[in-house]
């Protein structure tokens, strides 16, 4: 009986029948999506309900009735037009300059815009993982790039080009030269801490390990006071660098210490059987370490370093501290011009800084996932 | 292949390793007891005894990735001190396999096969290439050259591994639990490869429990307990008039 109730066969081909059409389309993604269950469908009108609530307002402020140009503080006023003046986008307008170069002399301001069109043709040579000759890339961003940089922003009063002191440097300038040198700096720096970390050589341990737990224990603040303050009491007075470079060297040991962290958890993760296996075919400890454990102990802990990049990027608003004016201090000084003193010159500033930031986070955060996506792809095959 | 081993290595010494009075600890724990051993070059060593019993360790000495705290192992010649020079040029001369496989994941599988040739051997990468290709046609996975490693089943990444070593051009094998970690299925594949390699007269010394490949291809047969040798006998006797109770335990119990 229940035997015979299982032998079955077919005897024509079961019909192809059109998907219902509440499972597919805009309308079946809806519904499987936000009105799936009670639970859902609440969480759903909430979230459209705070979208209306905060987008047009948002949208009015900053877009529709914001001002787009004028002279001084009165076209950001309240007035007949104007009943309720939106961002002052004319206020960054006007400023706008200063917010890029700081008080670099005019003149020598193509030297900085120089500076901006190598360094992106270097970011790009590097990141775009297509582009012809990469190795020459490396050369150029690590190298040549940083002489370059040299040579136009301070000035070589023997070629023509007159010295700028850092003191006038400013806005995003000294940020994209903080972060770039940091970002630059801790990665390698990282990298040797993280192995001396786990050396096998006590006083390199050790050495490691003092740097790493003091420079993490302290804030940055403290790392760029000390910088200014207590490099100058090492190294005699006429060798004694630079404010802007005190600064950089602070930078780029802080995020050095964080780096090494990041690092050595890569390397936790590497098997023992891949140190063996290099170490059996007669592979150096550097060959080693280059050729078969950074490769994956970096590829492992990209999403964290770029998150430190990230981190770095916006720890740079800190060098203020030491008088140096990066992008968010000139921001903060134009705030306070009087010419322009409305109720909506601090906001409209803050927003124009918080776009900035946002958009080299944001682009940092994307190109991390484009090359862990493409890693991941490559190992699939 | 079986004529540049000989030559090569032959200018040195007569054998091709010679471990003397060696003891290990870990620790407290003395893992190697009195440990002495001569392996002729082409010899075919098979190495069993029960887990825990010093085999893979013994092994590891001898491409030193284990440190020993007495005695002396000499390596075609060269004697491992803690010189690091002398360390890497055995390395260079004495090729492994692991029980894991431990290839380079991300790297291809040829690239796994030309690094060591290119970075260590400083070969031009097309002569290391078309190196890699031989070996690899060898252990008969040529068209999976430009796959990565994770795409491959355990007995062909171990096939690979193989012939990662095999492109060194080493003097001394070693194969430590080679087929321990595969599938039964895969097992064959790569004792296949194995015995193939014998019958080239490359010295390897293999620990392994496979006894049937120790049968067929073993010059000589090391019996280890406790970490000290216990026996040391041909294939035949070994078989069938183990001389010590140890031994005799052993392979009732893993023979039924």
């Amino acid at each position: 009986m229940a035997a015979a109730d299982q032998v079955y066969l077919r005897d024509a081909p079961a019909k192809l029948l059109p998907a219902p059409v509440a499972s597919t389309g805009v309308l079946g993604w809806m519904r499987s999506n936000l009105f799936s269950s009670p639970a859902n469908i609440a969480l759903t009108v909430i979230c459209v309900a705070a979208i209306v609530w905060i987008v047009p307002p948002l949208l009015r402020f900053f877009i529709f009735d914001a001002v787009w140009s004028g002279a001084d503080r009165e076209a950001c006023l309240a007035s007949e037009q104007h009943p309720e003046p939106g961002a002052c986008w004319a206020f960054v307008r006007v400023w706008s300059s200063y917010f890029v170069y700081g008080f670099y002399p005019m003149s020598e301001r193509w030297r900085v815009d120089l500076f901006f069109v190598l360094l992106a043709l270097g970011i790009a040579w590097l990141a775009w993982l297509g582009a012809p000759r990469r190795d020459l890339g490396a050369i150029y961003f690590f190298i040549v790039l940083p002489i370059l940089s040299y040579i136009f922003l301070s000035g070589v009063p023997m070629i023509g080009l007159p010295d700028v002191p850092t003191s006038l440097w400013g806005g995003i300038l000294v940020t994209i030269v903080v972060a770039t040198v940091g970002i630059v700096a801790s990665l390698p720096l990282g990298i040797l801490l993280a192995l001396g970390r786990r050396s096998a050589m006590p006083a390199v341990r050790l050495a490691s390990i003092t740097f790493i737990e003091f420079v993490r224990g302290v804030p940055l603040i403290t790392v760029l006071f000390m910088a200014s303050v207590m490099l100058p009491l090492f190294v005699p007075d006429r060798f004694a660098p630079d404010k802007l470079v005190r600064a950089l060297i602070g930078v780029a040991l802080f995020a050095s210490a964080y780096m090494a962290e990041v690092v050595r958890g890569g390397l936790l993760s590497i098997p023992r059987g891949q140190y063996e296996a290099a170490q059996a075919l007669g592979l150096p400890y550097w060959r080693m370490m280059i050729l078969i454990i950074l490769p994956q102990a970096l590829r492992v802990t990209l999403p964290n370093i770029v998150n430190t990049f990230i981190g770095l990027f916006k720890d740079t608003t800190l060098v203020f501290i030491v008088g140096i004016f990066d992008f968010l201090r000139t921001i903060e000084a134009a705030r306070g011009d009087p010419r322009w003193a409305t109720p909506v010159t601090s906001v409209t500033g803050y927003a124009f800084a918080a776009v900035f930031y946002f958009v080299c986070c944001y682009g940092m955060s994307r190109y991390a996932r484009n090359v862990e996506a493409r890693l991941a792809r490559a190992h699939r095959r | 292949m079986t004529n540049t081993v000989k030559q090569t290595g032959g200018e040195k010494s007569e054998w091709a390793v010679e471990i003397i009075a060696m003891n290990k600890w870990y620790g407290d724990f003395h893992v190697l007891r009195d440990i002495n051993l001569t392996v002729a070059r082409g010899e075919r060593i098979v190495i069993c005894g029960p887990s825990g019993g010093g085999k893979s360790t013994m092994l590891r000495c001898i491409n030193r990735l284990e440190d020993w705290q007495r005695g002396r192992v000499i390596v075609d010649g060269k004697e491992l001190t803690d010189d690091p020079k002398q360390i890497l040029a055995v390395r260079r001369d004495v090729g492994m396999v692991f029980q894991q496989f431990n290839l380079f994941p991300h790297l291809t599988v040829l690239e796994n096969c030309t690094l060591a040739p290119i970075w260590v051997r400083h070969m031009p990468k097309r002569d290391a290439e078309e190196l890699a290709m031989r070996y690899l046609r060898r252990v008969r996975i040529p068209e999976q050259a430009l796959k990565y490693p994770a795409r491959l089943s355990g007995g062909q990444q171990q096939r690979v591994a193989i012939a990662r070593a095999l492109c060194m051009s080493p003097h001394i094998m070693l194969f430590d639990e080679p087929t321990s970690a595969l599938d039964p299925e895969m097992v064959k594949e790569v004792l296949d490869t194995m015995v193939e390699l014998a019958g080239d007269g490359i010295t390897m010394l293999v620990v392994t429990h496979e006894m049937g490949f120790a049968r067929q291809v073993a010059d000589r047969i090391i019996f280890m307990a406790d970490g000290q040798i216990v026996e040391i006998n041909e294939p035949k006797t070994f078989f069938e008039h183990p001389q010590h109770e140890r031994t005799r335990l052993f392979l009732r119990q893993i023979l039924h």
